[in-house]
């Protein structure tokens, strides 16, 4: 069933040039461990955020997608870059779910917790199952260790007893890295950067994988630095043979490859997503690609992504502040390319007022808002809903612009590439919401071929000839209210825009009332066109009708769509409307709500959407909030659910 | 790839092409903006660009209704953002005649950030800077060029705020092309205009414009015929820097510019400073004199290209940075893009 691409034109089988085995005269292992077969299970790393741990699960997740399974992951980072060791601040987390079913969400609660310090253990014990397996490196969890984790009195929790409800693994792993690189030349402080590939090791024993994929990751990043790379597979090997001879072990774990749709499939982020969406679209649709932004938490990865590939027309700009950013994105629209800008809340903010020019220039603009834990400031590295309302509402005067939200890494590119489509076709800007979950958050993505997106079409003005004398109307609409793109250059077409109201079709200033009166209508009414004669694109799952109605929109996907199977396997009339249109809504929406007795909105915020529906609606939806900066488990919605269907 | 250019009809330059709009000026009768456009358009003429490829951006204030007044491409954007959208342009689209309109209050007080960033990029444009050392669209608030004391609406008791030196500021942010001309000049306008448009980079000419609503003879004592020749210095590439009816002129002691008497035999012309527009340190010198002419034995306000200098603009270098990915890379593979660097199979 499973096999590898070769098409990839990575060296994929290559055979290192001395294998593990002549390396450290390896015999075949022959102890007898038993190996216990698992449906899924969920792991999470964890330790400062100088140890790797960002590293080692997205190795070990690779792993496990090139094995077959399928995957969910949620990285979860510290604000500070380095905050002090050892302390609660600093941990930096990293879990992963992977499975031989479907899977929706990075999961719940774990199955194992991989602590590198004390610290680490303190912040996320109560995200493990009871009776799960904590392994543990014990040189963490010294003195100074529990006394930087607020341990009282430095109580040693591996040995105290406190941890009697779980399984607990203490391994050395600082004292075995330094031990398995003895015989290198590196010092001690490099040593022990190598401690993440040590439990990287370790961990591809316990759960049965072969190192085969963090080898030649190994060798590809330290191509040029052989003493680095010699290290680092020394590390990798010891901490698989340890859990290969250590007496301690003696299970190991299973989990066989999903039957996922056939297909090629490659691992993907949502920020990746949404930089591959765009350009994508930007081919599709013949036009150069500008991209205006200014770093922010967690937007930022588009930046970095998108300046990667410049060879496909994109340009990348990193302005002066968030208001240049979007600024130079209109520049570049109203020079006949897509521009595009993006950041997070704060950054929208000061974004308003440019977004409320494009929307009166009604040029071609996409606007990435990729949510993290508002207001102000707020959660930079935390994932929130909370700018439901800032999307639909935040500008001056009426401004209607189309906002779309992603349900997922790969629902990332499909959104962006839509929102794209809609900018273009329909000379608007439009708002693509995603949030710091799906941002970072990785799944297997069944990518498409080129040949199989759908091409578009900007609605290019004509130029004139000289013998036309016909006067451009660059405000004269088509059927769907939409303005011809006159970009400079046109023979013929020259014509002045900009954010005074203007005249109906010529552009030109006016302060005739009904004329603005006119214009705010019209423009609204363009707007409104959006979602006429587009496929459903909503997502939707169980039942048609019935009891009741989960309505959700953006990251919540996962976790409603996991509770909503289990729930319809526990024979409950429940369905689930997965919203990507969020403004305007589509028009079948109000009749698909009514074939519901209930309807439940779970939001990562107070109830942004559930109260649009209820406006839009008029229908009495109930709402579960949770505004932790962190995300929904199933758990929590099918408790919820459960709940209201007892009402 | 197809860009917006391809689908362009090529063109050629007619002959004395008229580059005024149909749309009728709504500036005060007697607002020095109308002498800025005609030399504007007299500048247009001469350079005879197909009026398609031409684009004025602005941003707010009166200066920036000026993109209405021409039958070219226009746009009149939000207050102070006009260089962003000229950077953003400008990366798409290095074939076309770029001009950005601002004003003191536009480009120094709430588009200030934009500006700095915009000079040391070195975005090829040509921006006009109206100074009228007031707010007028807003009627008649101090603006970041105004004087100290100066008495306005919002300042009844007086302005406390130091104002900006505009030149010194741009110079401060390394701009490549620094010029001062005043509407009441128009010939001097005119030949600072050619030669800004002919500057690669961001060519920045402070204009001093007078609002005769709100702050008439704000410029007087430069532009009126009596005291003109005292109060101002025109600087000339190569020749020493005379004023006064050739009576006075400036050298450089050290570093500090003195007046000296040319009539008094003490000092000849072969002593004076030399304006060299090349020169980045006597640029600053240049942009420093800016003394109230109402003091003592102030110096004269010097107008004319102050400094040039060779830099590569922003977009060629964005532009170079494309052609090299795509030499080293080959042009993008959207399946290849898509496919990433490791791929699984099942089924």
């Amino acid at each position: 069933m499973f096999s590898r691409d070769g098409v990839t034109g990575i060296t994929f089988h290559r055979t290192p040039a001395r294998t593990f085995a002549a390396l450290f005269h390896m015999e075949t292992p022959t102890r007898t461990k038993t190996v216990e077969e698992r449906r899924n299970v969920v792991i999470l790393f964890a330790g400062d955020s100088g140890d790797g741990i960002q590293l080692t699960g997205t190795q070990f997740t690779d792993t496990n997608a090139l094995f077959g399974n399928d995957v969910s992951t949620f990285p979860n980072f510290p604000a500070e870059i380095r905050a002090p060791q050892g302390t609660l601040a600093g941990v930096s987390g990293y879990q992963l779910h992977f499975g031989s079913t479907e899977i929706f969400t990075p999961g719940d609660l774990c199955d194992v917790l991989v602590v590198m310090n004390a610290a680490a253990l303190k912040a996320n014990l109560g995200k493990l199952k009871k009776g799960g397996i904590i392994i543990a490196n014990s040189d963490g969890f010294d003195a100074k260790n529990l006394r930087l984790a607020g341990y009282i009195d430095q109580q040693d929790p591996l040995t105290d007893g406190t941890l009697a409800n779980y399984t607990v693994h203490a391994v050395d792993v600082t004292k075995m890295t330094r031990n398995a690189l003895a015989e290198t030349t590196l010092g001690m402080k490099e040593k022990d950067r190598c401690k993440n590939m040590f439990v990287l090791g370790f961990i591809n024993w316990m759960f049965s994988r072969s190192l085969e994929n963090s080898e030649r990751f190994l060798q590809e990043k330290f191509s040029k630095k052989p003493e680095l790379l010699d290290a680092n597979r020394r590390a990798l090997l010891a901490g698989f043979n340890y859990g290969d001879t250590s007496e301690t072990f003696t299970t190991r774990f299973d989990v066989r490859p999903a039957p996922l749709p056939k297909g090629t499939y490659r691992s993907i982020t949502g920020n990746q997503g949404i930089a591959l969406g765009l350009v994508a679209a930007a081919q599709k649709a013949g036009l150069d690609m500008f991209y205006g932004s200014y770093p922010i938490t967690p937007a930022s990865d588009i930046l970095h992504e998108l300046a990667r590939h410049k060879n496909f027309g994109v340009k990348t700009f990193q302005a002066e502040d968030e208001i240049a950013a979007i600024c130079s994105a209109i520049g570049a629209s109203y020079g006949g390319a897509l521009g595009v800008t993006a950041s997070s809340g704060p950054g929208i903010a000061l974004k308003g007022e440019a977004m409320g020019l494009a929307f009166m220039l009604e040029i071609p603009l996409v606007i990435v808002n990729v949510q993290r834990g508002g207001p102000s400031t707020g959660l930079p590295t935390k994932t929130e809903q909370a700018d439901l309302w800032q999307a639909i509402h935040g500008r001056n005067g009426e401004a209607p612009i189309p906002v779309l939200a992603a349900s997922s890494p790969t629902d990332c590119f499909e959104m962006a590439f839509e929102a794209v489509r809609i900018a273009v076709e329909h000379m608007t800007p439009v708002i693509l919401l995603s949030d710091g979950y799906i941002a970072n958050g990785a799944e297997p993505w069944r990518f498409p071929q080129a040949s199989e997106l759908h091409a578009i079409t900007p609605p290019f003005a004509t130029p004139r000839t000289n013998d036309e004398q016909e006067k451009f109307l660059p405000y004269k609409r088509d059927g769907k209210g939409v303005r011809p793109w006159a970009v400079p250059g046109m023979k013929g077409l020259q014509h002045r825009i900009g954010g005074i109201e203007k005249e109906d079709g010529t552009g030109n200033i006016s302060y005739d009332p009904l004329n603005h009166e006119k214009m705010v209508r019209l423009r609204a009414e363009k707007v409104r066109k959006v979602v006429e004669g587009v496929p459903p694109l909503d997502l939707s799952n169980g039942v048609e009708s019935g009891d009741l109605l989960i309505l959700g929109w953006g990251s919540t996907y996962g976790a409603i769509k996991t509770a909503v199977n289990e729930l319809c396997a526990e024979g409950q009339c429940v369905g689930h409307v997965h919203l990507r249109y969020l403004f305007p809504f589509r028009k079948e929406l109000g009749e698909l709500i009514s074939r519901f007795k209930r309807v439940l909105i779970p939001e990562m915020n107070s109830g942004q959407l559930r109260q649009l529906i209820r406006a839009e609606f008029l229908v009495d939806a109930k709402g579960l909030n949770k505004i932790q900066g962190m995300p929904f488990t199933a758990a929590e919605i099918k408790a919820a659910a459960l709940e209201h269907l007892k009402q | 790839m197809t860009t917006a250019t391809e689908v362009i009809n090529g063109s050629s330059a007619p002959a004395k092409l008229d580059y005024a709009s149909d749309q009728e000026v709504r500036w005060c009768p007697g607002c020095g903006d109308y002498s800025i456009l005609k030399q504007v358009e007299t500048v247009l003429k001469e350079k005879g660009l197909p009026k398609e490829d031409i684009v004025f951006i602005s941003g707010i204030g009166c200066s920036s209704r000026f993109p209405y007044y021409l039958d070219t491409f226009g746009m009149h954007s939000i207050h102070g953002r006009a260089p962003a959208i000229v950077s953003g342009l400008r990366a798409v689209r290095p074939d076309l005649s770029v001009w950005m309109i601002t004003g003191d209050g536009d480009s120094l007080s709430i588009g200030g950030n934009h500006l700095i960033h915009l000079l040391r990029r070195n975005v090829d444009v040509n921006v006009l800077l109206f100074n009228n050392e007031i707010y007028g669209l807003t009627k008649g608030q101090y603006s970041p060029t105004s004087p100290e004391g100066a008495v306005t609406k919002s300042t009844p008791m007086g302005s406390v705020d130091h104002p900006f030196n505009p030149l010194a500021l741009c110079k401060g942010a390394d701009a490549t092309f620094l010029a001062r001309a005043m509407d009441r000049d128009p010939k001097q306008l005119r030949d600072v205009l050619l030669r800004a448009d002919a500057h690669r980079g961001t060519s920045l000419v402070e204009i001093y414009q007078n609002c005769n609503v709100f702050n008439d003879g704000a410029f007087e004592v430069f532009t009126e015929k009596a005291s003109k020749p005292f109060h101002t210095l025109f600087v000339e590439q190569g020749k020493p820097l005379v004023f006064a009816n050739g009576t006075k002129g400036i050298k450089l002691d050290g570093m500090t510019p003195v007046i000296v008497d040319l009539a008094d035999g003490t000092t000849s012309l072969n002593d004076l400073w030399v304006h060299d527009e090349r020169d980045a340190f006597k640029a600053s010198i240049l942009v420093r004199l800016f003394e109230d002419p109402r003091h003592e034995g102030a110096m004269p306000r010097p107008f004319g290209v102050f400094y040039v200098a060779d830099r590569p603009t922003v977009e060629s270098r964005i532009i170079e940075q494309v052609e090299l990915a795509t030499t080293r890379k080959g042009a993008g593979d959207l399946d290849a893009l898509l496919r990433g660097e490791r791929t699984w199979t099942i089924g």
